[in-house]
């Protein structure tokens, strides 16, 4: 007799629950629209071309990391001449 | 004002911060208020069993639905900035802020998003006491959720439970009880989450009010208005309860956001609450002008919150910026110079360190922990910027206490008039109702005007100042992202409003 694999009751009872919740949805399915448009835009679009971690991409190592912040903190740069135009 | 309009990098950042914030900020009250309305509601239909009360749930539950979706991850993007905008805070508060937002992290997912599909998808579907319950887990796992941002927000403002390390450049936790039990922290989780309690009974209010003077609905209106008071009612009296704890910790551990907020510049015992006034505008620290045009005051009150007796000293800002001996206040000169020589042990001991010089960085160590309590003021160029801008901190206080004083009076006339079942003939009530949820709003975005102006030129009280915790970036940058945000909010808010005014407009399903 050939090997079926059948998840538990309470899988499909949860998986059918979350389902026939989602199919019966009509205001729902215009908010997931404006959830997954608004995703798209947040992870997509802002964090990838707009909102670099600045250590993160400047810096290779935590040890690298720390140094840059120390060397910050204890000779910080003038961040209230006009324009406050500092290093990229 | 004016001399604080200063539009640099750092200031381009806390715009958008402020922007984001205020924007996130629409959503969050009323999720975490609404939610112990709606299983209120649940409630009486699961006791009662009336049809009416279940329509009345499933009407609230889909407005919070359309401001849940809306608001979902917006919170996110002030993430976004951190790492992007300020650096090196990000950095040296790593270590404090990853459990607390971890922590978050799980209640969100765990606890709201398995009991908020039971509670939307339940009806019929699950037994009538798990759906229940599952409605009031939703309400508890987003305000435990909401414990861990504003622990972290409190440590901000007192930053306890911490040891730096000067090796890592990072705040390191010492003690996670005195972070999550900071007295900050507990008036501020108490105080954010009673208000937001007001905010969603006025949103209930507000439609509601709408409904009856439309003529529509009006059953589930009325129902809806009185459950509402008396939430609004109870928890406006509990706002002014954990204000009033949020006073006398701000009193205590940041006496200069107090007298900013009550105008006061030189100390004094006895020191009254100004009810209202109107600043002078010309007034400058350390001159002879009168620091009100005009004010109503309560005298002793001051004191009396600040202290818990009515006689006793309230330290102005001229007696924290120049220091009063006899009243063994520190002068922020005073600070500023243990500050610079805090900042220097601390290059020294990098210095040294590099070089391995072991006792040089040693001795740099033991200079640097004596003073390291001033960190932050050794960043300050005079002893006047340690002050933050007085009219918003003053303004937003007093304008948000007069608005959570009309709260409670507002619920009470509400349930009177639904009491003599009149309401529907009140017209004016009715008018004032539907702006409400507005005027909530507004003082909730106050309070936090108040919280984070108040306590500038902080990022971490005392320890790390604005303008060194951001991140090397140009004007340009910071400027693209603000007016992208806000192009983008709009468009969401446009969205958020249109969906839910169409809901509204369609009402609760009929009988």
């Amino acid at each position: 007799m050939p090997f079926r694999f059948e998840f538990p009751a309470v899988v499909r009872n949860t998986a059918r629950f979350y389902g026939d919740g989602l199919r019966s949805m009509t205001l729902g399915r215009s908010l997931w629209l404006v959830i997954a448009i608004k995703l798209v835009v947040i992870f997509g679009i802002l964090k990838l071309f707009f909102f670099p971690d600045y250590l993160g991409t400047h810096f290779e190592t935590n040890r690298e990391r720390a140094d840059f912040v120390l060397e910050q903190i204890t000779h910080p740069q003038p961040s209230t001449s006009p324009g406050g135009e500092l290093d990229d | 004002m004016i001399d604080h309009l200063d539009l640099t990098m750092v200031n381009w950042a806390r715009a958008q911060f402020a922007l984001t914030a205020m924007y996130h900020w629409i959503f969050v009250p009323l999720t975490l208020g609404i939610t112990w309305i709606i299983a209120y509601y649940h409630s009486i239909y699961y006791k009662t069993g009336n049809e009416e009360w279940k329509r009345l749930t499933r009407f609230w539950m889909r407005l919070f639905a359309v401001n849940f979706a809306i608001g979902v991850a917006t919170g996110i993007i002030l993430e976004f900035e951190f790492g992007t905008n300020w650096s090196n805070y990000s950095w040296m508060v790593g270590d404090i802020f990853g459990a607390p937002l971890a922590i978050e992290g799980l209640f969100a997912f765990f606890i709201e998003a398995t009991f908020f599909a039971v509670m939307f998808f339940g009806w019929d579907r699950v037994s009538r006491k798990f759906h229940l319950f599952s409605t009031w887990m939703v309400a508890i796992g987003s305000n435990l959720s909401a414990v861990w941002i504003l622990v972290a927000n409190a440590w901000m403002q007192n930053p306890i439970g911490q040891e730096f390390n000067p090796d890592k450049a990072r705040f390191e936790m010492t003690s996670f009880k005195d972070i999550v039990f900071s007295p900050i922290a507990v008036a501020k989780f108490t105080h954010t989450t009673s208000s937001s309690m007001v905010l969603a009974a006025m949103f209930i209010i507000s439609v509601s009010s709408w409904y009856l003077l439309k003529g529509r609905h009006q059953v589930m209106a009325r129902r809806s208005i009185i459950v509402a008071s008396v939430f609004a009612f109870l928890a406006s009296l509990f706002v002014i309860f954990t204000g009033d704890q949020s006073a006398y910790t701000v009193a205590q551990k940041q006496p200069m956001k107090l007298a900013a907020c009550e105008g006061l510049y030189r100390g004094e015992e006895g020191a009254e609450l100004i009810a209202f006034g109107i600043l002078n505008g010309n007034k400058k620290i350390g001159d002879d002008q009168k620091p009100c045009l005009f004010k109503i005051g309560v005298p002793g009150m001051l004191s009396y919150l600040s202290n818990r007796s009515f006689n006793s000293f309230v330290p102005g800002i001229e007696d924290m910026v120049s220091g009063n001996p006899s009243r063994n206040i520190m002068g922020t000169g005073q600070k500023m110079e243990m500050g610079k020589t805090a900042l220097a042990a601390l290059a020294e001991y990098k210095d040294k360190t590099t070089s391995g010089d072991a006792a040089g960085a040693a001795a740099a160590l033991v200079t640097f922990n004596a003073n390291k309590q001033f960190l932050g003021y050794g960043y300050l160029e005079k002893p006047e910027d340690a002050a933050p801008p007085v009219a918003l901190s003053f303004y937003s206080f007093h304008f948000m206490v007069i608005l959570g004083t009309l709260f409670p009076v507002v619920a009470l006339a509400f349930l009177f008039f639904a009491w003599r079942d009149t309401l529907a003939d009140r017209k004016w009530l009715l008018r004032l109702g539907t702006i409400m949820f507005f005027l909530s709003l507004i003082a909730h975005w106050l309070g936090w005007i108040v919280a984070e102006v108040g306590r500038q030129p902080w990022a971490i009280q005392d320890l790390l100042p604005v303008t060194v915790a951001r991140s090397n970036l140009t004007v340009g940058t910071v400027q693209t992202t603000f007016f992208l945000f806000l192009a983008l909010f709009t468009i969401l808010l446009i969205a958020e409003i249109g969906i839910m005014l169409k809901q509204i407009a369609i009402g609760p399903e009929e009988g």
